[in-house]
């Protein structure tokens, strides 16, 4: 088990090294550099020529490339040349409030998606698994741009119940920060909700037919102690790293209901970042948002194996 | 093969009908399938025949006629600079389809391809260029596209290779997977004996059961790069205006959603429709293949 963990904790660093140079690569693509974003429009090829030399961006790309990477390994991600701030800093409460955000949906997300994955798989084929089934289909791939405006018409135009945007500065007490995003927690809950239930749904119809349910049946095992103390927790398991993905996935895609609801969260500003051109907050935001995809996948993937037995002696792929 | 063995009066002759008969013959079972269909094709008659039927010029500003409720004249009413929202709901599908539709198969045939050499190779190859895929996976997928499209920028062709390129990284993991699955298979190893070479062994013997895999495949992902080209224009990183498009009508739209909501409703009923109409689709495809939807995000 031991050597297995190993593997995977080099493995993710691996992955980790090629995402820093993909980013690093990347962002250095992107027309225009910091020295022409900094200076805006008075820029002139004189002061361009000398800021270049201020900021070292005429060391060679493989040099730049390794100072920055060394800088993050120790926790530096660089200065913002735009807003003139460390990125760290910029980056320390938005990122606080996408985690307020995100948590906030999984609380509520992940206990319904369960049930409601459950009952649809216990109910396969009839009306509620219908129903559900289509509804998250339809809650899964509708962008969130769409469900979230749509929100905003019936509960914040139409009923008026909760405000449409977000008017508070990013520093805010989480306390203070709850009753103003009811909104978006509901659009990140629908979409989380709609991801896992399907899983959930798959894993229970799998386990319901499997041999030793059916055997258990036989034997006159009472329905709902088949469903609770075999199926579930066997049904349980691939979902954690569904869970795992899922969460990562709406980190990456939390910046569209983000700028929908004015939320000053950590997705918005990556847009900003890369509107602005502001090559160091682009980098750092990639990189602290691949390490949480990583980390999310690496504890699944842990967790599994705790709780699987099976797992624990298997060669990993 | 189980198929029920053949009778003494016809001992050669048992009726097979084509596998794409067949499919079509599950397909038009599922009412949902059939809805798919219908409203996909729905979509793409639309954005073909549109521009010879709307009832009024979609560029057309009219200072007069702003922020109009629905009427007789103008069936989802006037935007902010009073052009007809119902002409330009109809033309803002065109370029999200064309640009979809041609980059899914991109997306299917490099990654495709790619996807069945590794599993194939199953070797250093394939480890290195596995842990490149996880890589470009693990970023953040609106930040990749946003980044590739701020370098590359957004003339048509250009996002049709991009969608085509950056969704076939998704492609390649269902394919590899796919392969990796029949490899070992008996009659892979039987033409492996037979020492067949590995191309004759891709395309005569993996490809076709690959191929069903990736069509559904290639379906969901259709839905998923909608989802990716359409957030992108709302963001304002997709198609330039003043040409219509979904995606940047509701977010422009969306300052008027308290006076003229069907400014907003028209492309949301439009994109909706269609998404779900690929999604039912895809689902009864992949019941009618005998394969089951796998499901999950795509990044």
């Amino acid at each position: 088990m031991t050597s297995l963990v190993g593997r995977r904790i080099f493995l993710a660093l691996v992955t980790l090294f090629f995402i820093s140079l993909i980013v690093f690569m990347g962002v250095e693509a992107l027309p225009g550099d910091t020295a022409t974003a900094y200076l805006g429009q008075s820029a002139t090829p004189k002061s361009l020529a000398a800021l270049r030399e201020e900021f070292g961006l005429n060391a060679p790309v493989h040099q730049r490339y390794l100072d920055w990477l060394g800088g993050v390994v120790k926790g530096d991600l660089g200065d913002s040349m735009v807003k003139r701030k460390p990125v760290a800093e910029l980056i320390g409460n938005r990122f606080r409030n996408t985690i307020v955000l995100a948590t906030a949906a999984a609380l509520v997300g992940i206990p319904l998606a369960i049930v409601l994955g459950v009952i649809a798989g216990l109910m396969r084929d009839k009306w509620p698994d219908v129903f559900v089934s289509t509804t998250s289909i339809v809650g899964m791939t509708l962008p969130g741009f769409v469900t979230a405006t749509v929100l905003i018409y019936v509960f914040a135009i139409r009923l008026e119940w909760f405000p449409a945007i977000t008017l508070v500065p990013s520093d805010v007490p989480v306390i203070e920060l709850l009753p103003n995003i009811v909104l978006p927690i509901i659009t990140l809950t629908l979409i989380m909700v709609a991801h896992i239930l399907r899983l959930v749904r798959t894993n229970m119809i799998d386990v319901m037919t499997s041999d030793y349910v059916q055997m258990a049946k036989l034997k006159g095992v009472p329905y709902w102690s088949i469903v609770f103390k075999h199926a579930l927790p066997n049904a349980m398991l691939p979902t954690i790293n569904v869970v795992a993905l899922t969460l990562a996935w709406l980190l990456g895609g939390v910046a569209i209901i983000e700028t929908v609801f004015n939320y000053p969260g950590i997705g918005k500003l990556m847009i900003d970042a890369v509107t602005d051109r502001d090559l160091a907050l682009v980098q750092g935001i990639a990189i602290i948002l691949a390490v949480i995809y990583i980390s999310l996948n690496f504890i699944a993937d842990l967790l599994s194996m705790v709780l699987n037995p099976k797992l624990r002696t298997a060669r990993g792929h | 093969m189980t198929v029920a063995s053949p009778t003494a009066e016809e001992p050669t002759t048992v009726k097979r009908r084509s596998p794409l008969a067949e499919t079509w013959e599950n397909l038009r079972r599922s009412w949902a399938g059939m809805l798919g269909l219908t409203l996909i094709i729905l979509h793409v008659l639309i954005a073909a025949t549109s521009p010879y039927w709307i009832p009024h010029d979609a560029f057309e500003m009219n200072a007069e006629i702003r922020n109009q409720a629905p009427s007789a004249e103008h069936l989802f009413g006037t935007d902010k600079l009073g052009r007809d929202v119902f002409s330009r709901s109809m033309l803002g599908g065109r370029v999200t389809l064309v640009v979809t539709l041609v980059a899914i198969v991109i997306a299917m045939i490099w990654g495709g391809f790619l996807g069945i050499v590794l599993g194939l190779l199953n070797g250093r190859a394939d480890e290195l260029i596995m842990r490149l895929v996880d890589a470009m996976l693990s970023i953040p997928w609106l930040l990749l596209l946003l980044i590739i499209i701020s370098v590359m920028g957004t003339k048509m062709w250009v996002q049709t290779l991009t969608f085509g390129f950056t969704y076939g990284i998704l492609t390649i993991r269902v394919a590899r997977a796919a392969t990796l699955d029949f490899v070992t298979d008996e009659f892979i190893l039987a033409a492996r004996a037979r020492g067949e070479r590995k191309r004759t062994i891709v395309i005569q013997e993996l490809l076709p059961n690959v191929r069903d895999v990736l069509l559904v495949d290639g379906s969901m992902n259709w839905s998923w790069m909608l989802l990716g080209f359409t957030s992108l224009s709302f963001l304002g990183f997709g198609v330039v205006p003043p040409t219509p498009d979904w995606g940047f009508m509701i977010a422009k739209n969306r300052e008027i959603l308290a006076i003229q909501p069907w400014a907003v409703f028209g492309p949301v009923i439009m994109l909706s429709t269609l998404i779900i109409g690929i999604n039912l689709f895809s689902d009864a495809f992949a019941k009618a293949l005998g394969l089951d939807r796998s499901q999950g995000a795509p990044v």
